[in-house]
């Protein structure tokens, strides 16, 4: 039988460290992709996600089950890259104005996704610029808007939880998410109506 | 009836399937003859749809090891006997400082008087009407054994002389 988080982070607890090799496994790749989606870039991604996991194991003796294990992971992980995000932001200004500029968009994240089933040049083309179009609109919204995203979309958490990792009231939730909906619905508009026009 | 304004704190909930059958029907009445928020409705679908279309990303290979690594390297917390248990050189001085400690507070206690510092000054003060009583001292038995008091006068005369 599968054990739930909380028993396995009890576990951690009373020193079954084979119990948190569980949790990393279970983990790992949504709290990477999560940090990557925020941070846009895999190799600070990969840090943030190993200080998470650090931070859990440490605070395995005074873990007390009062709220899902995944509320409290991706808090202290939106913390993380939040606060990741607002030093990075001084790093930036710091920076000569004469430094060449990179595309934040492809980053370093091509040898880190997961290939799709080899289609011809020009439509990997055409779907890397539809690609490149979705980061783009997700990379533009406001740091905390992104993180309500990321959480509501890729981690299908339910709104009471999301609204626990951000702090928040579960109305000013919706609100957050509603108002970042939009902001990608224009974004997005010419591959919406596409969508649309398509169906 | 429900308002457009209504509608906008309910769309997300209707499009994830997250409402109560009640509102879900409400909302749906109001779709059906409010074409704008229809349209929101079907664009925030295809929002959705568009942001499914990002891959998966895969941690590094390295990312499990270095984790394992950084675990392996954190201290280990332990109880305070525990902390004592695998050092006996550190329990032995504990308990030598423990025993110095008993000890002297023993001697302290035996050496110092028993009775307390203010009942002390009490007594003393009593005795000075003793002290200063001529004929108390005078037929004081212990004092009347010492022997004659020297006149010192007649010691400076004397080593004048000599001189």
């Amino acid at each position: 039988m599968t054990r739930s988080d909380v028993q396995l982070m009890l576990d951690v607890k009373s020193g079954d460290e084979r119990s948190f090799e569980l949790l990393l496994q279970r983990y790992r790749t949504p709290l990477v992709n999560f940090l990557y989606r925020m941070v846009r870039s895999r190799e600070q991604a990969e840090d943030l996600a190993q200080e998470v996991f650090i931070r859990v194991y440490r605070a395995r003796e005074e873990y007390v089950p009062s709220a899902k294990f995944t509320t409290w992971l991706f808090r202290i992980a939106t913390n993380l890259a939040l606060n990741s995000l607002r030093d990075h932001r001084y790093q930036k200004l710091e920076m000569s104005i004469d430094a060449p500029l990179m595309d934040s968009e492809e980053g370093d994240q091509r040898p880190f996704e997961v290939a799709d089933k080899h289609p011809t040049v020009e439509q990997e083309l055409v779907e890397e610029e539809r690609k490149k179009m979705i980061r783009h609109a997700i990379e533009k919204l406001p740091e905390k808007q992104r993180a309500a995203v990321l959480l509501h979309k890729y981690q299908e958490l339910d709104y009471a939880e999301i609204a626990k990792i951000l702090s928040c009231s579960e109305s000013a939730l919706k609100s957050l998410l509603f108002r970042a909906y939009e902001m990608l619905r224009v974004e997005l508009a010419p591959l919406v109506r596409r969508g649309k026009e398509a169906k | 009836m429900m308002s457009c304004t209504k509608m906008e704190e309910r769309i997300l909930a209707y499009v994830d399937g997250r409402l109560k059958d009640s509102e879900r029907s409400e909302t749906e009445k109001h779709l059906a003859s409010c074409a704008a928020c229809r349209v929101r409705v079907n664009e925030f679908r295809s929002v959705g749809e568009l942001l499914d279309e990002l891959p998966q990303v895969e941690p590094s290979p390295a990312f499990d090891v270095r984790v394992r690594a950084r675990v392996a390297a954190e201290p280990v917390k332990q109880s305070w006997w525990a902390w004592l248990r695998p050092s006996p050189r550190i329990a032995f001085a504990a308990s030598a400082l423990l025993v110095a400690i008993l000890w002297i507070d023993y001697h302290s206690t035996v050496i110092a008087p028993l009775i307390p510092p203010d009942e002390a000054d009490a007594q003393m003060m009593q005795d000075i009407s003793v002290m200063e009583d001529h004929d108390t001292l005078a037929n004081f038995e212990p004092l009347k054994e010492l022997p004659p008091a020297v006149d010192n006068a007649d010691d400076a005369d004397d080593s004048d002389h000599q001189m």
